[in-house]
């Protein structure tokens, strides 16, 4: 973990502020309700986009199972192309390389595409903190960047903010007092600001979508050209990349490059995409060095359930399919990686017992699954997820549990028909005081969570297997 | 003990692997040999087969989807419609990549020939380019830095970028294109697949065209 | 032809005369009812908390309590997909061989209510009278747990003056999920809400579904929001006929 990170507020309690935000909840509904359509209308025009998403799911599977080999494969590509590749262990060596490379390349300032990755590890915060500016260029990062927020969303990151508040903070921070909150006009400003970023500043910093082993070649996948920008203009370019990014061949990009766009911004292709390998003489960066990230994912290599999340593409469906995501928005799961893919691979990739609440973050119905790309079993993760918050809570346990005594009970009670009807009869008497009319409306202690919102019907006089006595 | 070391030894053993193959040239064969029981299996993703007219009827149509300007021209007429093209877009002086077929350029139009520097990338207000090959299923052009394409800031920096696309040069679909790919990235040449002018939608997700590189993209097919 | 009952522990207790509707109409159609009194839990509540441990020992127990059953017939999509999906994970999760061996061949015998009517008795009119006008809630353990299609739907559609008015972004999760309900209380609230609003925009007089488990959060924010909608369960309203019918005693407050 990079000691810029902040501590972590239980989902439960993060998620009780943002459902309160009105503004919040309406963008959140209209963005993701809104890509939901266009996802749903590209990805059912192709009768096989079941096919493709198996397909991925065998690549992104072999590739986990082959990790180390397709990696040296890379190192060497890359390497042969005239590129040079580092490994870094975790957040703080990645941002000590990027930061001397940086450093030697005689620069004080980079421009950064959006990198996920690099706001994983902090990136920005270490490079000022060791005198370097760093400069975001995709639209929403430099909105965040302004504001001195974090993103709400893999894919939409500034969609908690509305117009006027982005027409503000533009006339406060890039000098033009003259703006109107047209996002047409609002967007070119930015054009305006950023041009003699990317044609002045001498490093560029990224990340990769993909990365070919066979071939050594690199993939940036994005819309406003800010990545082109970023990716050909500087004599030095650093790219950040997770270890689990690696796909094994140039062919395998016929699947991703399908799978990518129709399940992120709805697209059959994005406007703009990259792919570079090493330095070419003549065009582009003179300089090329790739950053290979382990910082927790060699761990969750381990788990061979929980491994799949690494099989990520970082398209976003599952945000946008999420009823719980709908509703609280990024900031609720304290982590880069939000929604139901974070709610898995951020508890893996850091310490289990420091997000514990994230794997309970869901109801599991299912919604993320039938949308991933590559088929990762969201809800599994979450129950197997769950099933390790449980044992860690008992290898530590001395304090007071009541849920875990709750269920030991529940589970004894049910071991045993006999004890299960006396558990029965003592509902039917302990609901007693609660019932009016047939109804309880109020429960105490632990139950008071379920009808502080809504009526409990209360517990009937006959249970079934005593009707199913009486009548047989 | 190095990170690189380090790491290589944590997925193997996460992956229980028993030998340590550190060697570069072992772990290229155990992925050829990988590479060859290929995770795509018999590829049952594969798009039918298209005819050629179909095909650059799907990309006018693609193209357009992508708020893309399309025109379709004989090989005899290219050089007037790059005329029309540019005058009616007020472009006076256009950036050239090298190997530009110059039979298709009218004559009239004030030529900047791309010289490698930062310099020779602003002063034009478009540039003119062939490409690699186009996808008729979601209406991208490629550009591989090939003959007529340029280096990548050529098609970049302008605010109008005209792509000229030759008819045997569309493909149906993005296997299709990944295949013809196949050479130019294993010779280390950079890609760029570009469809439509660039867009956000950051703002209340409101659609907005243009944002950094060629705010309007024109694509003339030769037929 | 005998079915065994599964009836899930809240059917039991909370809800009997979802089971009560079920065993009468297999029994009106001729079938052979019996109930393995010996019957608990099938372990869900604790498999989805993460006490898989406790699950596993529920497990073991359905399968030998059922050992005997040549058909299970449960009125439940979740607790079904237990049986079904999870059974065979937990089985292997703990490198239990034989209990993974008696998983699948319980779970090829157990079968959710809808279901088992339309695919397996081929039959979608049971000779139903229910006079109401009903919306439907797909809950997502039978939209896309164990995949019970349209079964449901075709049941319904089959019922003599029933009324089926379809449900706005039907296929949005309620909000119970189980301990989810209670964990995360607010964002729960917070689908219920939504939830309701639908169906109460429907106009229906009843809401159905094939779990009581969300008809028990979607009940409790109707009858919470004074809307008068009742939630029944899909067996009541087959159950029902003019002679005798069942949920319509079924009041909300």
């Amino acid at each position: 973990m990079s000691r810029f990170e902040l501590p972590v507020v239980p989902f439960p309690q993060a998620a009780k502020v943002a459902l309160a935000d009105s503004q919040l909840r309406r963008n959140l509904n209209k963005a993701t309700s809104t890509i939901r359509a266009k996802r749903k209308a590209v990805t059912e025009e192709l009768p096989y986009w079941e096919e493709l998403r198996e397909a991925g799911r065998r690549i992104k599977q072999e590739t986990m199972r082959n990790l180390d080999r397709y990696l040296l494969q890379l190192e060497e590509q890359v390497t042969a192309a005239g590129g040079t590749v580092h490994w870094a262990q975790n957040a703080d060596e990645a941002n000590e390389l990027v930061t001397k490379l940086v450093r030697d390349a005689g620069a004080t300032r980079a421009m950064k595409v959006k990198s996920l990755t690099t706001d994983e590890i902090c990136l920005n915060d270490a490079l000022q903190a060791a005198g370097v500016e760093a400069i975001e260029t995709d639209l929403a990062e430099l909105i965040i960047q302004l504001a001195g927020e974090t993103s709400s969303h893999i894919l939409v990151p500034a969609i908690h903010k509305n117009r006027a508040e982005i027409r503000e903070l533009f006339i406060r921070t890039l000098g033009e007092p003259d703006l109107t909150d047209d996002p047409s006009d609002l967007t070119d400003a930015a054009r305006r600001y950023l041009r003699k970023t990317f044609m002045d500043t001498t490093v560029g910093i990224s990340g990769a979508n993909f990365a070919v082993a066979e071939t050594g070649t690199i993939c940036v996948v994005e819309s406003e050209g800010n990545g082109r920008m970023c990716l050909t203009l500087p004599k030095t370019l650093i790219t950040v990349m997770g270890i689990e990014k690696v796909v094994p061949r140039w062919q395998h990009m016929e699947v991703f490059l399908q799978l990518l766009p129709r399940s992120s911004t709805g697209e059959r292709m994005n406007p703009y995409t990259s792919f570079w390998t090493g330095v070419h003489n003549g065009d582009g960066p003179r300089e090329f060095h790739l950053v290979l990230l382990d910082n927790g994912r060699t761990k969750v290599l381990e788990d061979e359930v929980g491994r799949d999340a690494l099989h990520c593409i970082r398209c976003s469906a599952c945000l946008n399919v999420c009823p719980v995501y709908e509703r609280t928005g990024g900031h609720a799961y304290g982590s880069v990686y939000p929604g139901p893919i974070g709610a898995v691979l951020t508890p893996q990739l850091r310490e289990l017992a420091a997000y514990d609440s994230l794997p309970y973050a869901s109801t599991l119905c299912g919604a993320c699954y039938d949308a991933c790309p590559v088929k990762i079993d969201i809800p599994r993760l979450l129950v197997h997820l769950r099933g390790k918050v449980v044992v860690g809570r008992q290898r530590k346990g001395l304090r007071f549990d009541g849920e875990a005594l709750a269920m030991r009970l529940a589970a004894r009670a049910f071991a045993s028909p006999k004890r299960y009807e006396l558990a029965q009869a003592l509902a039917r008497v302990g609901q007693l005081p609660f019932v009016h009319d047939g109804v309880i409306e109020a429960l105490p202690a632990y139950l008071r969570s379920w009808t502080v919102s809504r009526n409990l019907e209360a517990v009937p006089k006959q249970s079934f297997r005593q009707w199913w006595r009486s009548k047989k | 003990m190095s990170s690189r070391e380090a790491i290589l030894g944590r997925i193997r053993a996460a992956i229980s692997r028993e030998e340590a193959a550190t060697e570069a040239t072992e772990a290229a064969e155990a992925c050829s040999g990988a590479g060859e029981h290929s995770s795509l299996g018999e590829r049952s993703y594969l798009a039918a087969e298209v005819l050629p007219h179909e095909r650059h009827d799907r990309l006018v149509e693609m193209l357009r989807d992508c708020r893309a300007q399309v025109g379709r021209v004989s090989e005899s007429g290219l050089a007037a419609a790059v005329h029309r093209a540019c005058q009616a877009r007020g472009i006076e002086r256009v950036l050239l990549p090298p190997g530009f077929p110059e039979n298709w350029l009218p004559t009239g139009l004030s030529l900047v020939i791309d010289d490698g520097s930062t310099a020779s990338l602003t002063p034009a207000d478009g540039v003119i380019s062939t490409c690699s090959l186009a996808i008729a299923q979601t209406g991208t052009i490629v550009l591989d830095g090939g003959i007529g394409q340029g280096r990548r800031a050529l098609t970049l920096i302008p605010d109008y970028h005209l792509c000229i696309v030759e008819a045997a040069r569309v493909v149906n679909s993005v296997p299709d294109a990944i295949e013809k790919l196949e050479s130019a990235v294993a010779a280390g040449s950079p890609l760029t697949f570009i469809s439509g002018p660039s867009a956000t939608s950051d703002i209340e997700l409101v659609r907005v065209e243009g944002v950094h590189g060629p705010r309007h993209l024109e694509v003339l097919i030769v037929e | 032809m005998q079915v065994s009952l599964f009836v899930p522990c809240y059917v039991d207790t909370l809800f009997p005369e979802t089971a009560i509707a079920m065993t009468r109409l297999l029994e009106r159609l001729g079938l052979e009812v019996a109930f393995p009194q010996a019957q608990t839990c099938c372990g869900q509540m604790h498999f989805n908390t993460g006490y898989q441990r406790e699950a596993l020992d529920l497990a073991r127990r359905f399968v030998d309590v059922f050992a005997g059953s040549e058909t299970i017939v449960v009125p439940s999509a979740s607790c079904c997909g237990m049986v079904r999906e999870f059974y065979p994970y937990l089985a292997h999760q703990h490198d239990d061989v034989a209990l993974a061996t008696a998983v699948e061949e319980v779970a090829v015998r157990t079968f959710e209510l809808s279901e088992f009517l339309v695919q397996q008795l081929d039959i979608e009119d049971v000779g139903a009278y229910y006079p109401h006008r009903v919306t439907y809630h797909p809950t997502c353990h039978s939209l896309r747990g164990i995949s019970v299609g349209d079964a449901p739907l075709k049941l319904l559609r089959a019922v003599r003056g029933l009324e089926l008015v379809p449900l706005g972004d039907a296929e949005s999760c309620c909000g119970f999920g189980g301990t989810f309900a209670v964990k995360n209380t607010d964002t729960s609230t917070a689908m219920l809400t939504d939830k309701v609003a639908n169906v109460v925009a429907t106009r229906a007089e009843v809401c159905v579904a094939v779990d009581n488990s969300c008809l028990m959060q979607i009940g409790g924010g109707l009858s919470r929001g004074r809307t008068s909608i009742r939630t029944v369960h899909l067996a009541q309203i087959l159950a029902s006929t003019a002679e005798a019918a069942f949920g319509t005693t079924h009041v909300s407050v």
